[in-house]
């Protein structure tokens, strides 16, 4: 069972995406929700108010302790704020910059580069964050006109921009999978 | 960026404000007010449409002055309106990089024939509807998102509910059709076949439909959630009620837990009085704001 966090945001994008390759998901809104859940989704909306339903729908402690005990989660953009540094479940050692691109106006689609391999993917970015600073613990998985997109630690993956609104892409759903179902190879990212 | 990608990017945007509530704010305190009770976006007026049916007179864009303060007290996305058909205001609102544009019925039209060409535009727009076939005549001129038309500054919700009542009919109506009936049927509704047929695979709209138009309480909200909206618009129902911040924050609450009546029990309790409503027969036919725009 995977859960995908549904108090705002584009959740039912997220959940179309999943389950054309996951059998079973479920819309997370209170604690009990979380019962049996191998891993979680937070998807694209807005970091403020997610923030703010998070803290009233008492899950704020709850996740925090699933996330600290290695449960595998995906962030993307919204989710990927929440998960860093600043954010209200840090488990990723990188640094964000909100709407570090500007208003809606130089919202884009790129195609960006995975890291370390001659393979570009589309990606969609809203009202983008920008990763400007990660640690060494931190592995970098793709990037576009040199910044950093998406990353992972540990069982937390982080993207920037929408996979799920490019769901013919599966790289990064795959990546997420593969923690979940815990067969992750060293990477399919990096043949 | 090609056609495609420009609706990746904007209906992408008001899918990312789901399940989320847009409130109106005429200062850069109210639009803090709106975002620190979980607003998921402003839009940034100078007279609320309970002000603006009140005090009379054309209503018009917003001052530059008015939107470049509150962008700058807010991170959450800001949109603002613009007279239905006048493309200039467009101009001024995206050289001022709002988020999104609202060509609304709330300002007095500035066209009765035409709608805003919003294919010409970077930026987004949201429209107004009644029905599917307005729903559809706008996004085929290029809005990205869509919202009920409802009847804005009454703090009644009966025609936000007519309005959503309706789309939805008629899209179910749609979805159960054989192929044979979708021209006929296009014919009818006055709107593209291409859509059509794009509404009966998908079985709802193909971008993001709000409830908008005289939404004044928490359970309003909810009550638009569950007839099918993606999300809701709050005008006169945060700033003109006795308490807007405990208003703003419940209303938060009951869009994103509307299928849960404790929660919706326990946000309602002790919000004082909403805003004064006003019952729709009392309106003469000129004061009705829905029926402006086709």
């Amino acid at each position: 069972m995977i859960g995908i966090l549904g108090l705002q945001g584009d959740v039912s994008e997220h959940r179309s995406y999943l389950l054309s390759r996951y059998p079973s998901i479920r819309i997370v809104k209170k604690p009990s929700d979380l019962i049996g859940i191998q891993g979680l989704v937070l998807p694209g909306g807005e970091s403020t108010t997610m923030t703010k339903l998070i803290r009233s729908s008492g899950l704020e402690d709850p996740v925090r302790t699933l996330l600290l005990q290695g449960l595998p989660v995906w962030g993307t953009c919204a989710g990927t704020i929440l998960l860093s540094r600043g954010g209200i479940w840090p488990v990723v050692e990188a640094e964000v910059e909100r709407n570090a691109y500007g208003t809606q106006l130089h919202s884009r689609v790129a195609r960006g580069r995975i890291a370390g391999k001659d393979v570009f993917i589309p990606m969609v970015f809203i009202r983008a964050p920008k990763i400007v600073h990660v640690s060494n613990n931190v592995e970098i998985l793709a990037l576009d006109e040199g910044n950093i997109v998406a990353v992972r630690q540990g069982n937390a993956i982080l993207t920037t921009f929408h996979p799920e609104l490019t769901p013919d892409e599966p790289l990064f759903v795959d990546l997420f999978l593969n923690a979940v179902t815990g067969s992750r190879p060293p990477s399919s990212m990096k043949n | 960026m090609n056609t495609e990608e420009k609706n990746l990017v904007n209906r992408g945007l008001a899918q990312m404000l789901k399940g989320g509530v847009i409130m109106d704010v005429t200062t850069p305190d109210q639009a803090r007010i709106a975002e620190d009770a979980g607003a998921v976006a402003v839009m940034a007026l100078e007279r609320v449409p309970a002000d603006i049916r009140k005090q009379g007179g054309v209503a018009r864009m917003t001052d530059p002055t008015i939107i470049k303060a509150i962008q700058s007290s807010v991170t959450i996305p800001v949109m603002a309106k613009v007279r239905i058909g006048h493309f200039m205001e467009a101009r001024i609102l995206e050289a001022l990089e709002v988020d999104y544009i609202d060509e609304s019925e709330v300002l007095t039209p500035a066209d009765e024939s035409h709608h805003i060409n919003k294919h010409d535009f970077k930026i987004p727009f949201v429209c107004g509807c009644r029905d599917l076939g307005e729903a559809l005549r706008r996004i085929s001129e290029g809005a990205s998102m869509i919202r009920t038309k409802g009847e804005a500054g009454t703090g009644n919700v009966v025609e936000a509910v007519r309005h959503m009542r309706t789309l939805m009919q008629d899209i179910s109506r749609v979805t159960a059709m054989s192929i044979d009936e979708l021209p006929a049927c296009a014919k009818e509704l006055g709107s593209s076949l291409e859509l059509l047929r794009e509404v009966k695979q998908l079985g709802r709209l193909p971008v993001v439909n709000f409830a908008a138009g005289g939404i004044a309480t928490p359970a309003d909200a909810a009550l638009m959630m569950h007839l099918g909206a993606d999300g809701v618009f709050v005008g006169s129902g945060i700033f003109k009620a006795q308490n807007p911040s405990r208003v703003a924050k419940a209303i938060v609450e009951a869009t994103t837990h509307f299928d849960d009546p404790v929660v919706l029990a326990s946000v309602s309790e002790n919000l004082g009085s909403a805003m004064e409503g006003i019952e729709i027969p009392s309106l003469s036919q000129d004061k009705l704001l829905a029926s402006r725009g086709w």
